[in-house]
């Protein structure tokens, strides 16, 4: 016992107790997940510069290539190394316990970086240029998909650590009645994310040995349906963790307190039951399942999850309201919202990840998620417009938010250019607005999206395009280069803390 | 006496509290509406297709 003890130090400003093992895996999890957030935020920078006509930076080749790198750096990468640092929190810190198996967690983080890093150089040497989806029949090096497996196989045994440490957890009374709702989130995560990565095994496996040639013939239609059982359900994963997180800045910047645990509760269970379902939007065109299968998974089972987040979206803003209140904020009805500590940039982040997540990527979701709509918006670049608002202007607003407090609690540092941090928030969730609202409007008038030149320049036959799609495609650039100001602003104060920031501990 | 304690704490627990509480019962529940319903619903019809003749 007292060997276990000397294992664990208490932070001093949470009073909560830290396993040393899982803080190391946290630390290095969080900082690998930050490299990867660099790589892609470069890409994005001249993947943004090409698709501005008035710039058009990249040869073709160049920019498929980078796009396809582009994915795997940010929705893969900095997005699960991330996740994985929040669950082995979640799942230690926050139960006054300790992670079960540390090595594994070691074996886990090796795996997915060496997964990672061969699935990049594959794509850097031009083997792999086949994008995120890696639609059959394109077929990458063998190598791309082995990468793939790796990295999937590591965050598997990741999220297995995260069960075997809330059973550890519950066995040793770290914890009593049910999981605190932060854990309870991030538990329905690892729920997600297990299915998804099954759907992963059964179609990635197939596919590499196909492209070792052990395999004749991959069905493409097929390879539709399974991968997006994958594709899209990778980012339900990131939905009920970001929420999970929202949950815990409303705590750790206000001291907020979730006003009905049940109905949070209830809504991060129909996530788990009928969010993964929605993958079937992405084949809303394609012609081989019915219009009952479609309308059934994208329609009235779909919408129980939406009705999900939209308990999330008033649940974790009157959290924040009754906190404001109680200390005194009372005065009509915006006072609290006034009085709202919008200079700490983990507020400032839960804020915005709140409001784009809600009315950028939330509200164009459903709507592409609708079939008679989406016959108009499929493979344009509203679709990207819509996933940048949940998954960058949502998840990696709120994942920037937590790391303002991950680095004094966590790493023990304090941050630096307090004053730069401030802003941070405000310029990388301004690009973002350009950058989503170019895409989206871009989209409506039907521009495609994965396109290196839409006017078809080369060609017998130009394209031309109604003026306003100059206009939506320039907000695209602009907004692309602001928010990669924010995110450098980002990475050089989360890193620069860490080399020179004061320790605190 | 502790354990009798205990045992009446234990019970007190409202069923769907213990519902929301089972882990393994949501995950099961959450496989069984994705496979069903997304997954093999749309491979079964998809093997269902007749073929393009040759």
């Amino acid at each position: 016992m007292a060997v276990g003890e000397l294992d664990f130090r208490t932070c001093p400003v949470t009073g909560l107790k830290i396993h040393r093992p899982a803080e190391r895996l946290i630390k290095i999890n969080a900082v690998t997940a930050v490299v990867f957030l660099l790589v892609g935020g470069i890409v994005a920078l001249l993947i943004a510069l090409t698709r501005w006509p008035a710039v058009h930076l990249l040869p073709a080749v160049y920019y498929y290539r980078l796009l396809t790198l582009h994915g795997i750096a940010m929705l893969v990468a900095w997005i699960i190394f991330f996740e994985i640092a929040a669950v082995y929190f979640c799942c230690t810190a926050l139960l006054n316990s300790r992670l079960a198996a540390p090595k594994l967690g070691w074996l886990a983080y090796f795996l997915m970086l060496i997964g990672a890093a061969i699935v990049a150089i594959t794509i850097l040497a031009g083997k792999a240029d086949v994008m995120f989806t890696s639609y059959v029949p394109l077929k990458a090096s063998p190598w791309y998909y082995f990468g793939v497996i790796l990295f999937a196989v590591g965050a598997l045994i990741g999220i297995s650590l995260f069960f075997a440490s809330v059973v550890k957890a519950k066995n040793e009374g770290t914890y009593t009645g049910s999981l605190p709702l932060v854990s309870f989130g991030v538990a329905i995560a690892c729920i997600i994310a297990v299915l998804t990565l099954a759907h992963g095994a059964i179609i990635y496996i197939p596919t590499f040995l196909w492209s070792l040639g052990l395999i004749q013939n991959i069905d493409a239609a097929m390879y539709r349906i399974i991968f997006w059982g994958f594709g899209h359900s990778s980012q339900q994963i990131n939905v009920a963790a970001m929420i999970s997180i929202w949950y815990l800045l409303s705590t750790l910047t206000v001291g907020g307190k979730p006003l009905n645990q049940k109905v949070c509760r209830t809504a991060f269970i129909l996530y788990a039951l009928f969010i993964n379902i929605a993958s079937a939007h992405h084949i809303l065109v394609d012609p081989g399942p019915s219009a009952a299968w479609k309308v059934w998974n994208t329609s009235y089972a779909m919408y129980l999850a939406v009705l999900a987040s939209l308990i999330h979206a008033f649940a974790v803003p009157a959290t924040v309201e009754v906190a404001l209140r109680k200390k005194g904020y009372t005065k009509g009805l915006f006072e609290w919202l006034k009085k709202a500590p919008w200079g700490d940039p983990g507020f400032s982040s839960l804020a915005i990840s709140i409001l784009l997540f809600g009315v950028m990527g939330g509200i164009t979701g459903v709507i592409q998620g609708t079939e008679q709509l989406n016959i108009r918006n499929h493979n344009t670049l509203n679709i990207v417009g819509h996933f940048h608002g949940t998954v960058v202007a949502g998840t990696t607003v709120a994942f920037m938010g937590l790391t303002y407090y991950v680095i004094p609690l966590i790493f023990q540092r304090e941050i630096i250019s307090k004053g730069l941090a401030k802003l941070q928030p405000y310029i990388y969730g301004i690009g973002l607005v350009l950058l989503s609202g170019g895409m989206i409007l871009a989209g409506m008038f039907g521009v495609p999206r994965r396109h290196w030149d839409i006017t078809f320049a080369a060609t017998q036959f130009p394209m031309s395009w109604d003026p306003t799609v100059s206009f939506a495609l320039g907000l695209l650039g602009l907004g692309g280069v602001i928010a990669v100001i924010g995110g450098a602003i980002f990475i050089y104060i989360a890193v620069g803390s860490l080399l020179w920031g004061k320790k605190t501990g | 006496m502790a354990e009798e304690k205990k045992a009446q704490e234990k019970e007190k627990i409202p069923k769907m509290q213990a519902l929301y509480d089972d882990l393994f019962f949501i995950f099961l529940l959450g496989a069984v509406v994705l496979v069903v319903f997304y997954t093999l619903w749309g491979v079964m019809e998809l093997a269902n297709l007749p073929l393009w003749p040759r």
